[in-house]
Parts: structure tokens; sequence; C-alpha cells
């Protein structure tokens, strides 16, 4: 099916491309995860910038999720045959930064001699990407996970016209909502250990992990086992078990509880907001990431989502070319369009302002709320999460969350064997990386 | 059996020529190529790499999920073979009555095995989706039992084990029939005479007749599960809920492909190997010994 999903993406490209283009360009090849409504959008932003010039022929090609993107970029790049950019997920950070693969972005953008105003990117997204002061990788897709909710089912259950601030209303809105038929469960979450516990962390400014999240060591062990997790967790669990919460699966599968009217709310990445605007059927809303409230600080959440690398062991002469696409990209114009198109964050404080000038986020104020989570001054707690072979603790975090949403084992026992082997996963990344 | 007889000394050496070298190229280069990576710890680029003995392999025989993996695998094996040889020669004893159309459904009953693994499992997904899927609501509206297998474990396995022996079932199929179709009628129509009732032909002459077919099928079934079955379970359940699917063969493309951990999936890979070679000279040793051929 994958293969399918890369030949219709090829012939979209061509297509896009178009035969009567003269083969004089140079190409430069673009491997992404962005799949449906966010590939088109992805398309699209090719397109206009093959238009916009004439030496460069940008080849955007959709690889499937961003881990077989990550795989196809490896084999690629051990064949000495690797794409030019690869947009690669959050996640993949530290996994791309100890690579020896990737060519800077800050340094490609000094050598071509393309000024980039690096200070004017928002602090939870230079803060994820950095390393010593200096962006490694291009900001393209960031997000943040938000609630959105069934505005009908709300109406039904006689509550006012405002998302739940605190999980304690969570809660008691779910109630509610069941109680009066307004949905059949209160809530579901997407991307599981994203937003419940890499997000809701630095959001209660928690440390997620030793050595502030993996940014000043490699012997970094996993802190989510501790008091603050265990009460999250054993809530949800609680929750599964009266049906005010409604476990979906992993990545982006609870949506279609949502969409189908099944679950009254959905805490899932901003970067659906431009698919649910042409899918949804009711009306909806969104709201900040729950809080639990006091004792703990309101901080800030991360960002989610891409950016892009660029790889090393290509012709010299093709680094103008990515050089442009990739300033193209940064551009405020750019920004802004991909942002109001999709739901990802503009990452830029002149896009920002410039939206705000438009009235863009009072007129489509889903838009402002994860920015509104990304406004604080981050903590060591709350600037990201660097940890190697992230894809696979993930894993092992959202199988140890099942076990205990299906009442196998308590909060306490999940996260304990969920930290254990994420420990182990973190071992083994340091002593592969630190020979 | 007959020895075949060449002139030429060199002859039989070049006709076999190019399937060991196809063999050689497509099977042992990559296994011992498996066996090289084992041994090593090799960053996700293969930039870094160094030698850890038996490191990786200790690793795993001493992990609890390594175990529930070898678990699975021989559930899911044994659960794929077993509905996928019964229902196979079921539908096949059906497809060789005298009924009007039997050519059509002849060759409807083999399509599944035409439809690739993945699109098998997203039609299954779409089937049995606990959020949109129409047998789980109406399941669990006739038993009241929620049919939820993104939190229950037996109830994923078994999803997976019925859907992949969906995808295999055309295949037994086809040589259950050939098999039947070979067995001679008047062989039948004596024991008829003689009195023996349906059941007691099926045990004494099309069984016994059959097992050389049988034999074969449980090989290439219980060989296709450890090995090849790999398509349904990364459509539908990735290896979850909570590592209940995550066969052998699974976890080592998870590991390997998904995790980056090339050393630690080598070594699986090269203990399912091992399995796998067991397991197919325990059927030789053991089950041809009952094998009827001839």
């Amino acid at each position: 099916m994958k293969r399918w999903a890369c030949a219709v993406a090829v012939v979209a490209a061509a297509l896009v491309v178009g035969p009567t283009e003269s083969l004089a360009k140079t190409e430069i090849s673009f491997w992404h995860a962005m799949g449906g409504q966010l590939g088109d959008t992805v398309n699209e932003l090719v397109k206009q910038f093959n238009h916009s010039q004439a030496e460069y022929e940008v080849k955007a090609l959709n690889k499937g999720t961003y881990p077989e993107v990550l795989t196809g970029a490896i084999a690629a790049y051990r064949q000495k045959n690797p794409p030019h950019i690869v947009q690669m997920f959050d996640v993949g950070t530290q996994t791309m930064l100890l690579s020896g693969a990737i060519h800077p972005i800050f340094q490609l953008m000094k050598e071509q001699e393309i000024a980039i105003n690096w200070g004017d990117f928002i602090k939870p997204v230079t803060g994820y990407y950095s390393k010593d002061g200096n962006l490694y990788s291009m900001p393209f897709n960031s997000s943040s996970p938000i609630l959105y909710y069934n505005k009908d089912a709300f109406k039904k259950a006689g509550l006012p016209d405002k998302p739940p601030a605190t999980w304690k209303e969570v809660g008691e809105f779910s109630k509610k909502i069941i109680a009066a038929g307004g949905a059949k469960c209160g809530f579901t979450t997407s991307w599981p250990s994203w937003t419940m516990l890499e997000n809701t962390f630095p959001w209660h400014d928690q440390p997620f992990a030793t050595n502030q999240n993996g940014y000043t060591g490699l012997d970094t062990k996993l802190l989510i086992n501790g008091e603050f997790g265990v009460k999250h967790i054993g809530q949800l669990a609680a929750w599964q078990k009266e049906g005010v919460y409604s476990y979906g699966g992993r990545m982006g599968q609870p949506d279609p509880k949502f969409i189908n009217g099944d679950c009254a709310m959905l805490i899932q990445s901003s970067a659906v907001i431009g698919g649910f605007k042409k899918s949804l059927k009711f009306e909806w809303a969104t709201g900040q990431l729950p809080h639990w409230g006091a004792p703990y600080k309101k901080q800030n959440t991360i960002v989610g989502g891409g950016t892009l690398w660029v790889m090393k062991g290509h012709k010299g002469a093709d680094d103008k070319g990515v050089a442009q696409f990739m300033r193209f990209i940064a551009e405020p114009h750019q920004q802004m369009w991909w942002s109001v198109t999709t739901g990802y964050v503009p990452v830029t404080q002149t896009a920002i302002k410039n939206l705000e000038a438009g009235y863009h986020f009072k007129k489509n104020p889903e838009q402002w709320t994860a920015l509104s989570q990304l406004s604080a001054k981050p903590t060591p707690n709350s600037l990201g999460h660097r940890l190697g072979n992230f894809v696979q603790i993930r894993e092992a975090i959202e199988g140890e969350l099942e076990n205990v949403f299906a009442g196998k084992k308590t909060a306490k026992e999940g996260l304990d064997a969920a930290v254990a082997k994420g420990n182990d996963i973190l071992k083994e990344f340091a002593a592969a990386s630190a020979q | 059996m007959k020895r075949a007889v060449f002139p030429n000394r060199l002859l039989p050496y070049l006709l076999v020529l190019p399937q060991i070298a196809v063999t050689g190229v497509f099977f042992f280069w990559p296994a011992l190529e498996s066996v090289r990576l084992s041994v090593f710890r090799t960053s996700p680029f293969g930039d870094k790499s160094f030698f850890v003995g038996l490191e990786n392999f200790r690793k795993l025989l001493t992990s609890s999920e390594y175990y529930s993996s070898i678990v699975n695998s021989f559930l899911f094996a044994f659960g794929v073979t077993a509905i996928g040889l019964g229902a196979g020669l079921l539908v096949a004893a059906l497809a060789t009555q005298k009924i009007r159309g039997l050519a059509a459904y002849r060759t409807a009953v083999l399509w599944p095995y035409g439809i690739a693994p993945p699109i098998a499992g997203i039609i299954f997904l779409f089937i049995f989706h606990p959020s949109y899927g129409a047998l789980p609501y109406w399941l669990s509206f006739v038993t009241s039992y929620e049919f939820n297998w993104l939190l229950k474990g037996w109830v994923a396995m078994a999803l997976v084990i019925v859907a992949t022996a969906w995808t295999h079932v055309g295949y037994n199929i086809a040589f259950f029939l050939a098999g039947l179709l070979a067995i001679p009628a008047s062989v039948l129509e004596a024991a008829s005479v003689d009195g023996a009732g349906a059941i007691r032909r099926f045990r004494s002459i099309i069984f016994p007749l059959l097992s050389p077919i049988t034999f074969y099928l449980l090989v290439v079934n219980l060989i296709f599960s450890f090995f090849g079955s790999f398509g349904v379970i990364h459509a539908v359940t990735q290896g979850g809920p909570g590592r209940a699917t995550e066969i052998m063969v699974f976890k080592v493309y998870n590991d390997g492909l998904i995790g980056l951990n090339l050393g630690s999936s080598a070594a699986q890979s090269v203990l399912l190997m091992l399995v796998v070679i067991a397991l197919t000279a325990i059927q030789f040793r053991f089950v041809e010994k009952r094998v009827t051929y001839s």
C-alpha cells in the first residue's frame, strides 16, 4: 500500500510539474510525511516555489509516515544517494543531530550568504531544534496539542459554550454530556504519549527526563513515574473505566471517535484544524490543553510536528537551490499561508504580527489556541525533549499506557515499566552514539 | 527414485547454477549479513559501528518482551495454520460437490490469495474498527461484550489471526482441491458399496491420500506465519495493544526499521531463523514418517 502511495505521489508530482518544464533545471528532492490535506498543501507550496524561479525544481515526495521517511532517508544515505531535504518529526531530532549525515541549516545559510533573522523565530521552536544556540534544521510545521470540543454535545448537556479549562472540568463536563445523551464518551486523546505525557509534563512545569529533558547529556533517565505522572495517568485510567475517557489507539487513530460524534472532546494536534474545517459536520471550537490547576504552575506546551533537515552528500552546486527553497519557506508570506491553511502555528514573530494585524486570530480563534500555549518563556522543563531513539521510547510508553487503560496494570506499575524500558533504550542509544 | 545420468560431468552443475546464484544472492548473503550485524552495535545512520560480541543476544534473552513475542509468534502461527488448513479443506471439499456454477465458485474461492496482505489488513480494519467498524457494533449488540481490540489483547490477536488466515486460505484451497480431485472416484465408490459412510470415507481414504499435500501445506503455512505474515499486523494493530500482537517477525521490523536498533533487530532475525530451521527439521523428522506418498 505504501508503494502505491509513493507511486501516486510520484504521478501527482509529475502532473504538478507538467510535461513542458525544461530538463535543464537542477532537481532538489524533498521527502516528507504529509498526507491528505496537508500533502496537498505541501505540493501547492512547492509549486509556488518552482514557479517563482527558473533554476531549480523541487520534487516533493510523500514517503509515508515520519518513521518511514527517516528509514528511507537512512537507507538512501547509506547508499550514497540521499534526498536533499528531509522532513523529520520532533522526536527524530536527537537522532538527526548526532547522525553526522546532516548539513546544519544555520551553516548552509551562512555559506550561501543568505541572511535569515534567526531571532525572529519563536522561542519554543528555536529551543527545540537548536544546538549551542544555532538552528540545525529549518522550522516548518510546528503544532501543539489542543482540546477540540463538539458544541452541539455541549449545548445538549446545557453546558456554557466554553471549553473546560481544568481536568476537573473535563471530568464534570463529560459526565453531564454522557448523562444528557450528547455523546457516548466524554473525550479521547490522539498521540497518547505526546499529548498526555510529553506535553502535559512541560505544561505543568514538571520534568519529563533528567539532564533537563536530555538537553545536557546522554546519560538521561525518564521521570514520568513520579507523583504527577501517576496522578494524571491514574485519573485517565479511572475515567476509562467509567466511560468518561475512551482510549482510541495511537497516532491519529482516535480522531474518528470525535468526528463521528461518539466522543464530545478530543485532544489532538492543532495540525488537524485545516482538515476538521473541511470535514466536521457539527459546530466545534477549541480550548487549551486542560490543566490540573494549583499547585502546578501553568507553563507552556512544546512543539510537535516537523522541521526540514538538509542532508550531506550532494554536489556543492545544489546547496544554493536548497538554501533558496529554505528561504522561501521561511518568508512571512509562505509562513502565513501555510499556517492559515493547515492549523500549524506560524513560527516567526513577523508572521504572527502580520496575522494579528489582519485580525486573523480574532476571526479564527482556533488558530490562536496553540500559539497561546507557546507564549510563556520556556523553563528547563518546558524547552522540549532531546531523547535518543525517542520513537522506540514513545512506543514503550504507549504500550504500557494501553496496559494501564485496559486495567491490566495500575498507573504506577505501568509507568514504572515504561520508565524501565525507556531507560534501557536511552542507555543503548548513548552507548551507540558516544563511541 | 530413478537416477538421472548426465554424459557431461559439468552440465548438471551448470544447470543448477542459476538457482544457486539466486539463492546465494537473495538468501544466503542477507542471512550472513544479519549474522554479522547481530554482533555489532550500530548507530542509526550506520556511521558508527563496533563489535559487541553476543551482547545483543544476551539482552534479548534476558528481556521479558522478547519471550512474550515468542509466545505470540507460536500462538499466531498455530492459529493461522489451524484455521487456514481447516477452512481450506472445508471449502475445497465443498467445491468438489456437484453444484451449479461450480467453475465460478472454484474461481471465487481463490480470490483472497490475490489480495495483498496490507490491503486485506485495511479491509479488516474497516470491518472491525472499534470506532467505525460494523462488526464490533453488531457483536457488542448481540453479546453485550465490548470487542475493543485497541485495548483487549486477545481480541486483537484473534482478529489478526483470522485476517491472516483469510489472506492465505485461497492458497490452501487450491492445493486441497487439486488433491481431492486426484483421488480416483472408483476407490470412493468401492468404499461406498462396502458400506462406508461419508465420515468413514474421509478418515480412511481421503485423508490418508491427502496427507502429502496436508503435510506440505502445514510446513508452508507455519513458515509463512512465522516469517511472512507481516502485512496484516502492520496495517491493523502495529503489534499493540501493549505488545499483545507483537510477533517475532514484526518485532524484527519494528526494532530495526522504526526503532533503528539494527544490532538487536539482526540478532532477532538470526534467532528467528534458528526457530524456523528447527521447526522444519522437526516436521520432516517426525511428521513426514507418517505421511503416505503415492
